[in-house]
């Protein structure tokens, strides 16, 4: 590509500016010390800004500092992957080296932003240098739609975040987080700043029907930059949440998190729901974000709720879940991203029903997805399960609640979560099932080769965390205290007398109390027994092997297009689940026995989001762009007549305020 | 200090025990059906010599599989034999009781069905895709079913440890109350899907299109399929012994109590186990095979009994709200 | 009021309950007079061992009129008619099994919210009767409206008019007039659903209600 030496520098530079803020956000974890508070001298005349690390922002820094060092690499690698594969051109380098260390920067931006004029900024940074990224491959043909999308959405979402900061620095705007926190606003002011935040924060994190953008956006990227936005972007929209939900706003209502938990269960099941309906596999992934982001969200709700009801304890154990699923998601979500990366590098499609048997092709990149998908199915003792589990706990406390259409309201919340945890193995065995199992369906897929080193590399180091925070999430939950208490009050306990390789939350009188789980003893069980089970076969039961044609019931082997494609894997789950809600139609037409021509199979589904939200917005957006085109072409002197008219309307305002 | 060994043990006797089992009751529910349809029956003994057989033969791997292939049975294996020796049996008093609660347990089998089905994709025929394709369609409502009884006994019952549900119960008591039968029903539909039996999946058919199971270990031979077959028969134990864990624990010893009480769980256990393959082999042999398509209603309605069970815990006295 | 008698009624109650889950999934229409003879069983029994607890011997006279009446005559008479009629057994219905029973559980759950907090102050077993009541009536309404068949929304009528008596009989001393009254409600409209039948079947050969309401004039619309 001719710009090696720039990449290198600015994936480098990157890479270890990204190391440098994870190693600052976890020794700040582990010290678990008061805020750090830095003023600096820009920022709006008379206000300043300020930069603020305390124990959440570390959280969101930790994951957002992570997957920034292991991108780098990627991306790194991935360029100069790129550049040997013929007939697979990735983006040019210029359209998205400069946007990198940006989008990185914005993002670090939002999260130690002390006051709302710091957070606005870096969350437009952040959204414009992502936006700029997907442009980046703005020569395939659904780049630009999905770009355009974004934007608009992007926009709406900052708007209601920026009306949102505004309520609540109320009269006397006070800005910074700490006048904020100080000062009430009044019930009413609140809840509209509320609802308001959940709208511009939960679009940018995908809340169902607000994530019609997100899986065209996170896909059209490259793929280091699909991990980011996808594995981290969605946690620091969640950072937000957080910041203005649990801090900012005060003593919450039941409503906020019944709200946020309605809504995330709905997010949950349907986002994993489209995730199984998808063959594009990265839009697969952006789509299970979209059920990850529901799963937190649920569990924030829960948290918020627990906190009004005034039962701190649960309060700190379902937001403990949330915060351990947000780190958790953006480790197995980057790798799988990765992965997708390598496959793309690798075959040059994203189509699952080209992709197949790439296990044998892609011999490294197979059992490191193969981690990250069963890490994504809550497979114990990986690191989804245990901030499954822990959520499940929360949910089982739901009696607790005083209100009783909240105790009712907790069970069914538990059977969506349950369900969405279902769905998401049904998904994850569809994509690695298909995409690395069996025989190839194409050219592409035969021709695959192994990706380099650095691709390598950039997917082991989230796989060996996965399963290190699997079997001692205690140790994780630990750096999580801090977080805990700026947001409803206390920690989660310490795990009792059982030490730090157990997970055991500990009700309050009253509570669920002696449950337990420890995946460093499951793994450590399960490793003995398969151990000693592999020792005795070997020693006692033959041990012939022989390779022979596959049996098939005796059928003779009619070549790859036999075997179940990923339509028809999801077809079962598709007449269960989506033919009411979806509308998930099949036709088949078969030619007449003697005749040669090809049978046709047409699936078509409808996504419910795009009838009743994306194009009501999508119609008023064009009505009011039609509409300020007139603008465009006006006198001079109308211009004059309309710049007087704003001044004079602005004076008259201050002048029945004051 | 000898308690700690005492569990130890246990876990180590319950371990051999389900293993050892696993098979003669998968022998006993063939034989009883065999005999309701009129037939003499095989010898309940013959699923060891089967799987004796299948070991000692050797193992035909298909063309284009990979390691996954090799590994999944033994992986499918560990993982059901765990599960099962997390079930009291006869005793509760078992050393990894708090390293995995019900929960756990759920997805301990649920990461055993992922490998399986991940093996039946692994050959690349159609029939593999058609088992590993329902089987998961099965299990993503399966497992929230289940997965709600688990929370109504967990509100019942204050805990999530199965070890705590039976001292709870035989402890406290729990009283009657609809939930619990809910529950039950529920569960017992989910136990008929998870463990492949009649009316959802049909453990000894050999036509192609009706198989789910089976289609998935079609590939098997030799020591694999002997895993995979025996990996079967214990999740079939395991949900037996489940559901007689939770809904009948009576006869279960307790920590601290002596070497008669051990004995007397253990013949429990094996009445307990009796009746349960009567009632098996009796329903199997009375209904039929559903259609695919109606398991999602089947299991729908499971899942909805599991909701109901646990709203239903808020209309009962000893609720406390 | 002893644990024993709470724990009998409360089950009692909720298998009534579940009987009209049991109502909503049936595609037969015989399964389904069966299953509301099921029903009425239930509540003669949960009415005959209220009456035990309460020691109010009317309520014995109550069992008695729904285990004659709905539990035997009335699905006698359904039977016939069906047969007499030769209709068409299998059940059609406006919404998907599965979504049927989906909003039953949310509407039970809508019940037991509303009635629960509602009742704080009453008896344990009032306020729980109540809110099962509430829910087997809710669920009749559902059955009624996700019927097309006429004898369908007649056992959703009748079942409707089940847990209405539930709630009858729960609360101390309701005198036994009421109940009287609804059954013979349940009588009139069962005679004018019957002369229904026949007109219906006359005119058109078909029990469904599509029908009329085309010769309303409402179907071309």
């Amino acid at each position: 590509m001719g710009r090696g030496p720039v990449a290198a520098l600015i994936y480098g530079g990157s890479g270890v500016a990204a190391l440098l803020v994870t190693g600052v956000a976890f020794a700040f974890l582990i010290q678990g010390d008061s805020p750090w508070h830095l003023k600096i001298p820009i920022g709006p005349p008379g206000l300043g800004a300020s930069l603020v690390l305390d124990g959440l922002s570390a959280v969101f820094l930790l994951a957002v500092g992570l997957a920034g060092a292991t991108a780098s690499v990627f991306g790194w690698g991935y360029g100069r992957d790129g550049a040997h594969k013929p007939g697979h051109h990735g983006p040019a380098p210029a359209r998205v080296l400069p946007f990198f260390p940006l989008f990185l920067a914005g993002m670090v931006m939002v999260l130690l932003a002390g006051d709302a004029f710091g957070f606005l900024f870096g969350w437009e940074v952040m959204s414009v240098a992502s936006w700029l990224l997907v442009l980046s491959t703005h020569d395939e043909p659904e780049t630009p739609r999905a770009a355009r999308l974004y934007l608009v959405m992007a926009a709406i979402g900052s708007l209601c975040l920026m009306v949102s900061f505004g309520l609540l620095a109320g009269p006397e705007a006070a800005f910074s987080f700490t006048a904020m926190r100080e000062q009430g606003v009044g019930d009413g002011l609140t809840a509209l700043a509320v609802v308001l935040a959940v709208l511009g924060a939960g679009s940018k994190a995908g809340l169902v029907p607000l994530h019609i953008w997100l899986p065209l956006a996170h896909p059209a990227a490259p793929s280091h930059v699909s991990a980011l936005m996808s594995g981290v972007m969605t946690k620091v929209a969640l950072y937000g949440l957080c910041r203005i939900l649990f801090d900012l706003a005060g003593m919450p209502d039941w409503w906020w998190g019944a709200l946020l938990a309605a809504l995330g269960s709905l997010t949950a099941v349907a986002g994993v729901l489209y995730a199984l309906l998808q063959d594009d596999i990265k839009r697969l992934l952006a789509y299970s974000t979209v059920e990850n982001v529901g799963f937190i969200c649920l569990s924030l709700g829960l948290a918020l709720m627990f906190k009004a009801d005034g039962k701190p304890v649960i309060a700190a154990l379902a937001f403990s879940a949330a915060l351990l699923h947000v780190l958790n998601h953006s480790l197995f979500k980057t790798l799988l991203f990765y992965g997708a990366g390598a496959v793309v590098a690798a075959t040059g499609t994203r189509s699952l029903e080209t992709l197949g048997g790439l296990i044998h092709r892609l011999p490294r990149t197979a059992p490191l997805l193969l981690i990250g998908s069963a890490a994504a199915s809550a497979l114990p003792p990986l690191n989804g399960f245990a901030s499954e589990w822990l959520g499940f706990q929360a949910i089982l406390n739901g009696p607790q609640l005083s209100l009783w259409g909240l105790k009712v309201g907790v069970m069914v919340v538990g059977v969506f979560a349950a369900l969405a945890a279902a769905l998401a193995a049904a998904c994850f065995l569809r994509f690695f099932g298909i995409a690395f199992l069996g025989r190839p369906r194409s050219a592409e897929a035969v021709a695959a080769q192994e990706v380099t080193a650095p691709l390598q590399l950039a997917m082991v180091v989230p796989a060996l965390l996965c399963v290190l925070v699997g079997i001692l999430p205690g140790l994780v939950l630990r750096l999580l205290h801090d977080a805990a208490a700026i947001a409803v009050g206390t920690a989660l306990p310490a795990s009792g007398s059982l030490g730090w390789l157990w997970l055991a939350p500990v009700g309050q009188a009253g509570g669920l109390a002696g449950n337990s789980y420890s995946g460093f003893f499951v793994l450590l069980v399960a490793g003995g027994l398969a151990l000693l089970v592999f020792r005795l076969i070997r020693r006692h039961a033959a041990s012939g092997l022989r390779r022979a044609d596959a049996w098939g019931c005796g059928y003779p082997p009619v070549g790859p297009v036999s075997q179940y494609s990923g339509a028809s894997f999801a077809q079962p789950l598709r007449r269960v689940f989506a033919s009411g809600v979806f509308q998930a139609r099949e036709q088949v037409s078969m030619p007449e026995p003697g005749e040669t021509g090809a049978a046709s199979h047409l699936l078509r589904w409808r996504d419910p989001a795009w009838d009743f939200v994306a194009r009501p917005v999508w119609a008023t957006v064009d009505w009011l762009a039609g509409r300020l085109n007139h603008l465009q072409f006006l006198t001079i002197r109308r211009y004059l007549m309309l710049m007087f008219a704003t001044l004079v309307t602005l004076l008259a305002i201050m002048a029945v305020l004051a | 200090m000898t308690s700690v060994l005492l569990s130890v043990l246990f876990q180590l006797v319950q371990l051999a025990l389900v293993l050892a089992v696993a098979p003669l009751l998968t022998g006993c529910v063939r034989f009883a059906k065999a005999r309701l349809l009129g037939r003499s029956g095989a010898d309940p003994l013959q699923p060891y010599r089967t799987l004796l057989r299948l070991f000692r033969k050797e193992a035909v791997v298909a063309h284009g599989t990979s390691w996954l292939f090799r590994a999944a049975p033994y992986a499918v294996f560990t993982l059901i034999w765990l599960a099962a020796g997390l079930v009291p049996t006869f005793s509760t008093q078992l050393v990894l009781a708090p390293a995995a609660d019900l929960i756990a347990l759920v997805a301990l089998l649920g990461s055993a069905r992922f490998f399986t089905i991940l093996a039946g994709m692994d050959a690349g025929t159609a029939f593999g895709g058609i088992g590993a394709s329902r089987e998961a369609m099965i299990a993503t409502l399966a497992e929230p079913a289940m997965l709600m009884v688990i929370f109504t006994l967990a509100i019942l019952l204050q805990t999530t440890s199965l070890a705590g549900i039976v001292e709870t119960i035989l402890g406290q008591g729990v009283g009657l109350r609809i939930s619990l039968a809910l529950g039950l029903v529920s569960l017992l539909m989910v136990a008929i899907a998870e463990a492949g039996r009649i009316p959802i999946d049909n453990p000894s058919t050999h036509l192609e299109l009706t198989m789910v199971h089976e289609a998935m270990v079609l590939e098997y031979s030799g020591r694999h399929l002997a895993l995979m077959e025996l990996a079967g028969m214990l999740r079939l134990l395991l949900f037996m012994a489940l559901i007689a864990c939770v809904f009948c624990p009576w006869g279960i010893a307790r920590a601290g109590d002596g070497p008669l009480v051990w004995l007397l769980g253990l013949v429990t256990f094996f009445g307990k186990m009796m009746v349960a393959v009567a009632a098996l082999a009796v329903f199997e042999t009375s209904i039929a095979k559903m259609r695919v398509f109606r398991i999602g209603e089947f299991l729908g309605g499971a899942l909805l009994l599991g909701l109901l069970a646990s709203i239903f815990l808020f209309v009962s006295t000893g609720f406390k709200g | 009021m002893g644990e024993i008698g709470y724990d009998v009624a409360h089950l009692l109650g909720t298998s009534i309950l579940l009987v009209s889950f049991a109502l909503l999934y049936q595609r037969r229409l015989t399964s389904l007079i069966n299953a509301f003879a099921v029903q009425s069983v239930l509540l003669a029994a949960a009415a005959a061992w209220q009456g035990w607890i309460q020691a109010s011997p009317h309520l014995y006279l109550t069992a008695l009129i729904a285990l004659v009446l709905k539990a035997v005559v009335i699905p006698v008479a359904l039977h016939r008619i069906i047969a007499r009629l030769g209709i068409h057994r299998t059940i059609e219905r406006v919404l998907g099994v599965a979504s049927t029973l989906a909003l039953a559980v949310g509407l039970v759950a809508l019940s037991l919210a509303l009635v629960l907090p509602l009742a704080g102050e009453a008896a344990a077993l009032t306020r729980e009767d109540l809110a099962l009541a509430l829910s087997v009536v809710l669920l009749a309404l559902l059955m009624m409206i996700s019927r097309r068949n006429a004898i369908g929304q007649v056992v959703g009528f009748m079942s409707l008019e089940n847990g209405l008596i539930l709630a009858a009989i729960g609360v101390k001393g309701m005198p036994l007039v009421v109940e009287m009254s609804v059954a013979f409600a349940v009588m009139v409209a069962f005679i004018i659903f019957g002369v229904f039948f026949f007109q219906i079947r006359e005119r058109f050969d078909s029990l469904d209600v599509q029908y009329l309401e085309r010769f309303r004039g409402e179907g071309d619309r």
